[in-house]
């Protein structure tokens, strides 16, 4: 498969990026390419230019300090599931980038590109609201609750480039997935964190875009139990539905994973 | 159209490609390197797997620009002075293939997959093996193979 032509550069560091992004026609930015190629190649995508920022040194990090987790945002995911800090720190967030894709994605794949991305299906937004992290972009810092917007869509705007998500470390998180057995995206992932201030459950995968479940949040808070959230069910409505599996079906796989994730974190 | 530098399987190279080449259609159209496979082209059957810069890749997911002055490992670099890599021969010995199709990139992966995790057992091996998709063996040779491998490379008796 072979995508329309495009022209290519490799930016120096943020700001160079920007200013490529800028003088761009119909940009597009380069991170891991693991969705972007795959869709570019398909013709779905057709950008004028590619601005590479993979390997920018000045985006590839990981601090823990301060009860945060700072991530750059051209960690691949290969390596935040390779730290021992993240780990440490919050298992759950090692654990959810070990699982996505394949090693060969995971090579590639990083934590900014998968966010900025917003896939339905994807894993890490299911964290980054869970956790309440924030995102660091080039021009502000944007709350979780108000980053992820739709399907496919979120608060970015134009010349916009993420550099670092922080997740605030919780008191214990879970993260239960669901996989498509072929495609190993999620029919339903749960991330679910316990901080001193309460308890978020995000879930992907069910619906067109990451989501919370106040319900669950209310109940787990008054006794974190898995039987506190038994009589909870997710409303069917608006939910995915496609070869894989109904709107009903992925509605109830969240309340299985949901549970699930009460029972590691309690 | 970009002059493009790299280093494959231990040559230097530097080659005249369009900036939307692939770098598996590079290195198989270009170079004229046939042991790297494309199996689908949509990035699940992993059959174009090889190394850049020491990490297991799916080349078909990648442009070769991307891989300017990226040291590239293929299939055909991986035997030394007409002696098979040690992954290469448990793959023959295990009856690790039936077409193979899918060997090249099976073989990549394996042999990233023992060097990052020198310890594997069988259930570790078919989730490393989650990116390769193989139509003929079911994996159970595969699998073997990959053991066989690792026990050898770590200097154990298999």
């Amino acid at each position: 498969m072979i995508t329309y032509p495009f022209k290519y550069k490799r930016a120096k560091s943020v700001a160079d990026a920007e200013a490529l992004m800028k003088a761009a026609p119909d940009g597009k930015l380069l991170a891991g390419g693991q969705t972007l190629i795959a869709a570019m190649k398909m013709r779905l995508a057709s950008p004028s230019d590619l601005v590479d920022i993979s390997g920018l040194k000045e985006l590839s990090y990981i601090r823990v300090a301060n009860g945060v987790v700072a991530i750059g945002a051209g960690a691949t995911h290969f390596e935040v599931a390779a730290s021992s800090e993240v780990a440490r720190a919050i298992p759950a967030l090692a654990y959810l980038a070990s699982i996505i894709g394949d090693p060969a994605v995971r090579h590639k794949g990083t934590l900014g590109g998968s966010v900025a991305n917003n896939d339905p299906a994807a894993d890490y937004p299911a964290a980054v609201l869970g956790l309440n992290a924030t995102i660091k972009t080039n021009k502000r810092s944007i709350a979780s609750d108000a980053f992820f917007t739709g399907m496919f869509s979120t608060a970015l705007g134009e010349g916009e480039i993420i550099t670092e998500v922080s997740f605030p470390i919780p008191l214990k998180a879970s993260y239960q997935k669901f996989p498509n057995p072929a495609s190993r995206y999620a029919m339903a992932g749960v991330f679910l964190a316990r901080t001193k201030d309460g308890v978020r459950v995000a879930v992907t995968g069910a619906g067109p875009c990451v989501f919370r479940v106040p319900a669950m949040e209310a109940a787990l808070a008054k006794g974190f139990t898995p039987d506190a959230i038994a009589g909870i069910t997710i409303p069917a409505d608006g939910l995915n539905s496609d070869i894989h599996g109904s709107a009903e079906y992925r509605a109830h796989l969240v309340g299985v994973m949901a549970k699930r994730a009460v029972a590691e974190a309690a | 159209m970009a002059v493009v530098s790299m280093t494959v399987n231990g040559k230097p190279v530097s080659v005249e490609t369009e900036d939307r080449t692939l770098l598996v259609y590079f290195l198989r159209e270009q170079l004229r390197l046939t042991g790297t496979h494309i199996g689908c082209d949509t990035s699940q059957c992993g059959a174009c797997v090889v190394h850049v810069d020491g990490k297991a890749v799916k080349s078909c997911s990648m442009f070769a620009v991307q891989a300017e002055g990226a040291n590239v490992l293929t299939i055909e670099g991986l035997a030394k002075d007409g002696k098979l890599h040690p992954v290469q021969e448990a793959f023959r010995d295990n009856h690790g293939l039936q077409c193979g199709f899918c060997t090249p990139g099976m073989i990549m992966t394996a042999v990233d997959m023992i060097r990052r995790k020198p310890k594997l057992d069988r259930n570790t091996i078919r989730h490393e093996l989650e990116g390769n998709i193989c139509r003929c063996t079911g994996y159970h040779n595969i699998v073997s193979s990959i053991e066989d491998a690792a026990k050898r490379m770590s200097g154990a008796t298999s």
